[in-house]
Protein backbone atom coordinates (compact mmCIF):
# COMPACT_ATOMS: atom_id res chain seq x y z
CA UNK A 1 0.00 0.00 0.00
CA UNK A 2 1.09 3.52 -0.57
CA UNK A 3 0.19 5.49 2.50
CA UNK A 4 1.25 9.10 2.58
CA UNK A 5 4.00 8.08 4.99
CA UNK A 6 5.39 5.91 2.18
CA UNK A 7 4.91 8.56 -0.45
CA UNK A 8 6.97 10.83 1.80
CA UNK A 9 9.87 8.37 1.62
CA UNK A 10 9.99 7.67 -2.12
CA UNK A 11 12.07 9.64 -4.59
CA UNK A 12 12.90 9.19 -8.25
CA UNK A 13 16.04 7.11 -8.71
CA UNK A 14 16.39 7.11 -12.48
CA UNK A 15 19.90 7.51 -13.83
CA UNK A 16 21.18 11.04 -13.39
CA UNK A 17 18.02 12.23 -11.64
CA UNK A 18 19.43 13.47 -8.36
CA UNK A 19 17.92 16.87 -7.74
CA UNK A 20 14.31 18.05 -7.62
CA UNK A 21 13.41 14.32 -7.70
CA UNK A 22 11.14 14.56 -4.64
CA UNK A 23 8.23 14.60 -3.87
CA UNK A 24 6.73 12.53 -6.63
CA UNK A 25 3.54 14.05 -8.03
CA UNK A 26 0.35 12.06 -7.61
CA UNK A 27 -1.73 11.39 -10.69
CA UNK A 28 -5.15 9.79 -11.21
CA UNK A 29 -5.09 8.27 -7.77
CA UNK A 30 -7.79 6.17 -6.13
CA UNK A 31 -7.74 6.32 -2.39
CA UNK A 32 -9.07 4.08 0.35
CA UNK A 33 -9.33 4.97 4.02
CA UNK A 34 -8.43 2.35 6.60
CA UNK A 35 -8.24 2.77 10.37
CA UNK A 36 -4.81 2.43 11.91
CA UNK A 37 -3.81 2.13 15.53
CA UNK A 38 -3.11 5.55 17.05
CA UNK A 39 0.21 5.96 18.83
CA UNK A 40 1.11 9.49 19.93
CA UNK A 41 4.68 8.60 20.95
CA UNK A 42 5.38 7.18 17.53
CA UNK A 43 4.04 10.28 15.80
CA UNK A 44 6.07 12.62 18.01
CA UNK A 45 9.18 10.60 17.21
CA UNK A 46 8.48 10.27 13.53
CA UNK A 47 7.85 13.92 12.81
CA UNK A 48 11.58 14.61 12.49
CA UNK A 49 11.78 12.12 9.61
CA UNK A 50 9.01 13.77 7.60
CA UNK A 51 9.51 16.24 4.79
CA UNK A 52 6.72 18.46 6.00
CA UNK A 53 5.83 20.57 2.95
CA UNK A 54 5.71 17.41 0.80
CA UNK A 55 3.27 15.78 3.21
CA UNK A 56 1.02 18.81 3.46
CA UNK A 57 1.01 19.14 -0.29
CA UNK A 58 0.21 15.48 -0.95
CA UNK A 59 -2.62 15.57 1.58
CA UNK A 60 -4.08 18.69 -0.01
CA UNK A 61 -3.94 17.10 -3.45
CA UNK A 62 -6.08 14.33 -2.00
CA UNK A 63 -8.52 16.82 -0.52
CA UNK A 64 -7.32 16.73 3.08
CA UNK A 65 -6.53 20.25 4.24
CA UNK A 66 -6.22 19.51 7.96
CA UNK A 67 -2.48 20.05 8.30
CA UNK A 68 -0.87 23.47 8.90
CA UNK A 69 1.90 24.81 6.66
CA UNK A 70 4.42 24.37 9.44
CA UNK A 71 4.36 21.70 12.12
CA UNK A 72 3.14 23.44 15.30
CA UNK A 73 5.41 23.80 18.32
CA UNK A 74 2.75 22.46 20.62
CA UNK A 75 1.92 18.98 19.39
CA UNK A 76 -1.40 18.55 21.11
CA UNK A 77 -3.69 15.61 20.68
CA UNK A 78 -5.87 17.36 18.18
CA UNK A 79 -2.92 17.97 15.86
CA UNK A 80 -1.50 14.46 16.34
CA UNK A 81 -4.85 12.90 15.47
CA UNK A 82 -4.87 14.80 12.19
CA UNK A 83 -1.29 13.83 11.47
CA UNK A 84 -2.12 10.22 12.29
CA UNK A 85 -4.94 10.22 9.79
CA UNK A 86 -2.93 11.83 6.99
CA UNK A 87 0.19 9.71 7.45
CA UNK A 88 -1.28 6.32 8.18
CA UNK A 89 -4.91 6.03 7.17
CA UNK A 90 -5.03 7.32 3.61
CA UNK A 91 -4.00 4.54 1.22
CA UNK A 92 -3.39 5.09 -2.45
CA UNK A 93 -4.51 1.92 -4.21
CA UNK A 94 -4.29 2.88 -7.86
CA UNK A 95 -2.71 5.66 -9.87
CA UNK A 96 0.78 6.88 -10.57
CA UNK A 97 3.61 8.93 -9.14
CA UNK A 98 5.53 11.18 -11.48
CA UNK A 99 9.00 12.61 -11.03
CA UNK A 100 8.89 16.42 -11.01
CA UNK A 101 12.36 16.49 -12.58
CA UNK A 102 12.55 13.84 -15.31
CA UNK A 103 8.81 12.99 -15.61
CA UNK A 104 9.44 9.28 -15.04
CA UNK A 105 6.12 7.57 -14.28
CA UNK A 106 5.94 5.08 -11.40
CA UNK A 107 2.59 3.26 -11.50
CA UNK A 108 0.69 2.14 -8.42
CA UNK A 109 -1.43 -0.95 -8.86
CA UNK A 110 -3.31 -2.88 -6.17
CA UNK A 111 -1.58 -0.72 -3.59
CA UNK A 112 1.91 -1.63 -4.74
CA UNK A 113 4.13 1.07 -6.21
CA UNK A 114 6.26 -0.09 -9.11
CA UNK A 115 9.59 1.66 -8.62
CA UNK A 116 11.52 -0.63 -10.98
CA UNK A 117 13.63 0.97 -13.68
CA UNK A 118 14.51 -0.39 -17.09
CA UNK A 119 18.13 -1.49 -17.45
CA UNK A 120 19.19 1.69 -19.25
CA UNK A 121 17.58 3.89 -16.59
CA UNK A 122 19.53 2.43 -13.67
CA UNK A 123 22.16 4.82 -12.32
CA UNK B 1 7.57 -16.85 22.63
CA UNK B 2 6.59 -14.55 19.82
CA UNK B 3 4.22 -16.49 17.56
CA UNK B 4 5.34 -17.28 14.02
CA UNK B 5 3.29 -15.16 11.60
CA UNK B 6 0.10 -16.63 10.21
CA UNK B 7 0.75 -17.67 6.61
CA UNK B 8 -2.42 -19.70 6.14
CA UNK B 9 -3.62 -17.35 3.36
CA UNK B 10 -0.68 -18.40 1.14
CA UNK B 11 -0.97 -21.51 -0.99
CA UNK B 12 1.25 -23.87 -2.99
CA UNK B 13 0.53 -21.74 -6.04
CA UNK B 14 2.03 -18.71 -4.31
CA UNK B 15 5.17 -20.66 -3.47
CA UNK B 16 5.65 -21.53 -7.14
CA UNK B 17 6.61 -17.88 -7.56
CA UNK B 18 7.68 -16.75 -4.11
CA UNK B 19 10.27 -18.07 -1.67
CA UNK B 20 8.60 -20.28 0.89
CA UNK B 21 9.83 -19.59 4.44
CA UNK B 22 12.57 -22.07 5.25
CA UNK B 23 15.35 -22.61 7.79
CA UNK B 24 17.06 -19.34 6.85
CA UNK B 25 13.82 -17.43 7.40
CA UNK B 26 13.25 -19.08 10.76
CA UNK B 27 16.81 -18.44 11.89
CA UNK B 28 16.27 -14.75 11.21
CA UNK B 29 13.01 -14.83 13.19
CA UNK B 30 14.79 -16.53 16.08
CA UNK B 31 17.51 -13.89 16.00
CA UNK B 32 14.93 -11.10 16.10
CA UNK B 33 13.14 -12.82 18.95
CA UNK B 34 16.39 -13.14 20.86
CA UNK B 35 17.02 -9.40 20.41
CA UNK B 36 13.38 -8.38 20.95
CA UNK B 37 13.88 -6.65 24.30
CA UNK B 38 16.79 -4.58 23.05
CA UNK B 39 15.06 -3.79 19.78
CA UNK B 40 12.01 -2.59 21.61
CA UNK B 41 14.10 -0.49 23.97
CA UNK B 42 15.75 1.27 21.03
CA UNK B 43 12.31 2.52 19.94
CA UNK B 44 12.75 1.97 16.22
CA UNK B 45 10.75 4.18 13.89
CA UNK B 46 11.61 2.71 10.51
CA UNK B 47 12.17 -0.94 9.77
CA UNK B 48 13.22 -1.84 6.23
CA UNK B 49 13.31 -5.37 4.90
CA UNK B 50 15.02 -5.95 1.58
CA UNK B 51 13.78 -8.99 -0.34
CA UNK B 52 10.70 -9.64 1.78
CA UNK B 53 9.44 -12.69 -0.17
CA UNK B 54 6.36 -14.09 1.59
CA UNK B 55 6.43 -11.26 4.14
CA UNK B 56 7.01 -13.70 6.98
CA UNK B 57 9.84 -11.69 8.55
CA UNK B 58 8.29 -8.23 8.29
CA UNK B 59 5.08 -9.58 9.84
CA UNK B 60 6.85 -10.93 12.89
CA UNK B 61 5.65 -9.10 15.98
CA UNK B 62 9.03 -8.44 17.52
CA UNK B 63 8.31 -4.81 18.32
CA UNK B 64 4.63 -5.31 18.97
CA UNK B 65 4.17 -2.64 21.64
CA UNK B 66 5.75 0.09 19.64
CA UNK B 67 4.75 0.03 16.02
CA UNK B 68 7.45 1.27 13.70
CA UNK B 69 6.89 1.77 10.01
CA UNK B 70 7.58 -1.43 8.13
CA UNK B 71 8.77 -0.93 4.59
CA UNK B 72 9.67 -3.87 2.40
CA UNK B 73 11.11 -4.23 -1.04
CA UNK B 74 11.35 -7.08 -3.51
CA UNK B 75 12.07 -7.31 -7.24
CA UNK B 76 9.44 -10.02 -7.58
CA UNK B 77 5.91 -8.64 -7.97
CA UNK B 78 4.37 -11.85 -6.61
CA UNK B 79 6.52 -11.47 -3.52
CA UNK B 80 5.40 -7.87 -3.05
CA UNK B 81 1.79 -9.00 -3.23
CA UNK B 82 2.34 -11.85 -0.78
CA UNK B 83 4.12 -9.52 1.63
CA UNK B 84 1.25 -7.11 1.58
CA UNK B 85 -1.28 -9.89 2.16
CA UNK B 86 0.78 -11.40 4.96
CA UNK B 87 0.94 -8.02 6.63
CA UNK B 88 -2.82 -7.62 6.46
CA UNK B 89 -3.34 -11.18 7.72
CA UNK B 90 -1.16 -10.45 10.76
CA UNK B 91 -2.46 -6.91 11.31
CA UNK B 92 0.85 -5.26 10.51
CA UNK B 93 0.63 -2.60 7.83
CA UNK B 94 3.61 -3.26 5.59
CA UNK B 95 4.43 -0.83 2.82
CA UNK B 96 5.46 -3.28 0.14
CA UNK B 97 7.43 -1.71 -2.68
CA UNK B 98 8.41 -3.24 -6.02
CA UNK B 99 11.99 -2.17 -6.50
CA UNK B 100 15.51 -3.56 -6.58
CA UNK B 101 17.22 -3.44 -3.18
CA UNK B 102 16.74 0.08 -1.82
CA UNK B 103 16.04 1.87 -5.11
CA UNK B 104 13.76 4.91 -4.66
CA UNK B 105 14.26 4.81 -0.88
CA UNK B 106 17.96 5.60 -0.67
CA UNK B 107 17.44 9.33 -1.09
CA UNK B 108 14.98 9.78 1.77
CA UNK B 109 16.10 6.98 4.06
CA UNK B 110 19.60 8.31 4.35
CA UNK B 111 20.59 7.79 8.01
CA UNK B 112 17.01 6.90 8.84
CA UNK B 113 16.68 3.11 9.00
CA UNK B 114 16.58 1.81 12.56
CA UNK B 115 16.25 -1.86 11.72
CA UNK B 116 17.45 -3.20 8.38
CA UNK B 117 16.77 -6.84 7.49
CA UNK B 118 18.10 -8.81 4.55
CA UNK B 119 17.86 -12.50 3.89
CA UNK B 120 19.49 -12.34 0.46
CA UNK B 121 19.86 -14.73 -2.44
CA UNK B 122 23.04 -16.22 -0.95
CA UNK B 123 23.67 -19.44 -2.89
CA UNK B 124 26.92 -19.39 -4.91
CA UNK B 125 26.13 -19.70 -8.63
CA UNK B 126 27.69 -18.67 -11.90
CA UNK B 127 27.52 -14.93 -12.30
CA UNK B 128 25.34 -15.27 -15.42
CA UNK B 129 22.84 -17.32 -13.48
CA UNK B 130 22.50 -14.58 -10.88
CA UNK B 131 22.20 -11.91 -13.57
CA UNK B 132 19.46 -13.87 -15.32
CA UNK B 133 17.64 -14.47 -12.05
CA UNK B 134 17.75 -10.77 -11.22
CA UNK B 135 16.49 -9.94 -14.66
CA UNK B 136 13.65 -12.48 -14.56
CA UNK B 137 12.65 -11.44 -11.03
CA UNK B 138 11.10 -14.83 -10.36
CA UNK B 139 11.75 -17.64 -7.93
CA UNK B 140 15.41 -18.14 -8.94
CA UNK B 141 16.04 -14.59 -7.70
CA UNK B 142 15.38 -15.90 -4.21
CA UNK B 143 18.57 -17.93 -4.13
CA UNK B 144 20.94 -17.26 -7.07
CA UNK B 145 23.74 -15.23 -5.52
CA UNK B 146 26.53 -15.29 -8.12
CA UNK B 147 30.20 -15.44 -7.15
CA UNK B 148 30.55 -16.63 -3.54
CA UNK B 149 26.81 -16.03 -3.27
CA UNK B 150 27.69 -12.38 -2.60
CA UNK B 151 26.79 -10.63 -5.84
CA UNK B 152 23.56 -9.10 -4.55
CA UNK B 153 24.58 -8.80 -0.90
CA UNK B 154 27.72 -6.82 -1.78
CA UNK B 155 25.66 -3.98 -3.22
CA UNK B 156 23.67 -3.72 -0.02
CA UNK B 157 26.79 -3.83 2.14
CA UNK B 158 27.95 -0.69 0.32
CA UNK B 159 24.73 1.13 1.17
CA UNK B 160 24.49 0.41 4.87
CA UNK B 161 27.16 2.76 6.10
CA UNK B 162 29.45 5.22 4.31
CA UNK B 163 33.06 4.33 3.69
CA UNK B 164 35.81 6.38 5.28
CA UNK B 165 35.72 8.92 2.44
CA UNK B 166 31.95 9.41 2.95
CA UNK B 167 31.38 9.16 -0.77
CA UNK B 168 28.35 6.89 -0.63
CA UNK B 169 25.08 7.39 1.15
CA UNK B 170 24.17 5.42 4.18
CA UNK B 171 20.99 3.82 5.42
CA UNK B 172 21.50 3.16 9.11
CA UNK B 173 20.30 5.68 11.67
CA UNK B 174 22.74 6.48 14.50
CA UNK B 175 21.39 3.60 16.59
CA UNK B 176 20.46 1.48 13.57
CA UNK B 177 21.03 -2.25 13.36
CA UNK B 178 21.41 -4.40 10.31
CA UNK B 179 20.58 -8.12 10.37
CA UNK B 180 22.02 -10.15 7.52
CA UNK B 181 21.51 -13.83 6.77
CA UNK B 182 24.55 -15.56 5.30
CA UNK B 183 25.92 -19.04 4.68
CA UNK B 184 29.40 -20.33 5.27
CA UNK B 185 30.32 -20.07 1.56
CA UNK B 186 29.76 -16.31 1.75
CA UNK B 187 32.81 -16.06 4.04
CA UNK B 188 31.21 -14.60 7.15
CA UNK B 189 34.53 -13.68 8.85
CA UNK B 190 35.55 -11.88 5.65
CA UNK B 191 32.28 -9.92 5.51
CA UNK B 192 32.62 -8.88 9.14
CA UNK B 193 36.23 -7.79 8.71
CA UNK B 194 35.41 -5.80 5.61
CA UNK B 195 32.49 -4.03 7.29
CA UNK B 196 34.76 -3.14 10.19
CA UNK B 197 37.68 -1.94 8.07
CA UNK B 198 35.76 -0.12 5.37
CA UNK B 199 32.62 1.01 7.19
CA UNK B 200 33.62 0.91 10.87
CA UNK B 201 30.65 -1.25 11.71
CA UNK B 202 30.86 -3.67 14.60
CA UNK B 203 29.22 -7.03 14.21
CA UNK B 204 28.10 -10.06 16.14
CA UNK B 205 26.96 -13.48 15.07
CA UNK B 206 23.55 -13.58 16.69
CA UNK B 207 22.77 -17.17 15.78
CA UNK B 208 24.14 -19.93 13.61
CA UNK B 209 22.65 -23.28 12.72
CA UNK B 210 23.28 -26.23 10.45
CA UNK B 211 20.29 -27.09 8.29
CA UNK B 212 20.91 -29.97 5.93
CA UNK B 213 23.83 -28.97 3.76
CA UNK B 214 23.71 -25.30 4.72
CA UNK B 215 25.54 -23.68 7.59
CA UNK B 216 23.46 -20.57 8.24
CA UNK B 217 24.34 -17.41 10.13
CA UNK B 218 22.56 -14.27 11.23
CA UNK B 219 25.02 -11.42 11.62
CA UNK B 220 24.07 -8.16 13.30
CA UNK B 221 25.93 -4.97 12.37
CA UNK B 222 25.80 -1.73 14.32
CA UNK B 223 27.96 1.23 15.24
CA UNK B 224 28.92 -0.62 18.43
C1 LIG C 1 16.13 -15.99 0.41
S1 LIG C 1 14.69 -15.11 -0.13
C2 LIG C 1 14.10 -14.45 1.43
C3 LIG C 1 12.62 -14.17 1.47
C4 LIG C 1 12.10 -13.78 2.85
N1 LIG C 1 12.70 -12.56 3.33
C5 LIG C 1 12.38 -14.90 3.84
O1 LIG C 1 13.23 -14.68 4.72
O2 LIG C 1 11.74 -15.92 3.73
C6 LIG C 1 15.39 -13.69 -0.98
C7 LIG C 1 14.38 -12.66 -1.48
O3 LIG C 1 15.10 -11.56 -2.05
C8 LIG C 1 14.44 -11.14 -3.23
N2 LIG C 1 15.42 -10.44 -4.07
C9 LIG C 1 16.39 -10.96 -4.86
N3 LIG C 1 17.07 -9.99 -5.49
C10 LIG C 1 16.53 -8.81 -5.07
C11 LIG C 1 16.79 -7.43 -5.38
N4 LIG C 1 17.73 -7.09 -6.23
N5 LIG C 1 16.01 -6.50 -4.78
C12 LIG C 1 15.02 -6.85 -3.92
N6 LIG C 1 14.74 -8.12 -3.60
C13 LIG C 1 15.47 -9.09 -4.17
C14 LIG C 1 13.89 -12.40 -3.82
O4 LIG C 1 12.86 -12.15 -4.75
C15 LIG C 1 13.43 -13.15 -2.56
O5 LIG C 1 12.12 -12.81 -2.22
ZN1 LIG D 1 13.41 11.61 -12.04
Amino acid sequence: MVRLITHNLLACHAKGCTSNNFPLQLKDVQVELRDAEYNADFLRGFISRIEWPALVDAARQLGDTSLPNEPPEMMDDDFLQKLHHVLLEIHIEEGAMICPNCAHVYPISNGIPNMLLAEHEIG
Amino acid sequence: MIPTPDLSHLSRGDYDHVYEPAEDTFLLLDALEQDATELLRSRPLICLEIGSGSGCVSSFHSFSNYPPVYISTDINLHACRCTRRTGLQNKIPIDSILTSLTGALMHRLSHAVDVLLFNPPYVPTYSDEADDAQHDAGIAGAWAGGADGMQITNTVLQQVEPTADQSVQSLLSPTGRFYLVAVKENDVPGIRQRMLDEHRLQSQIVLQRRAGREHLFVVRFSRG
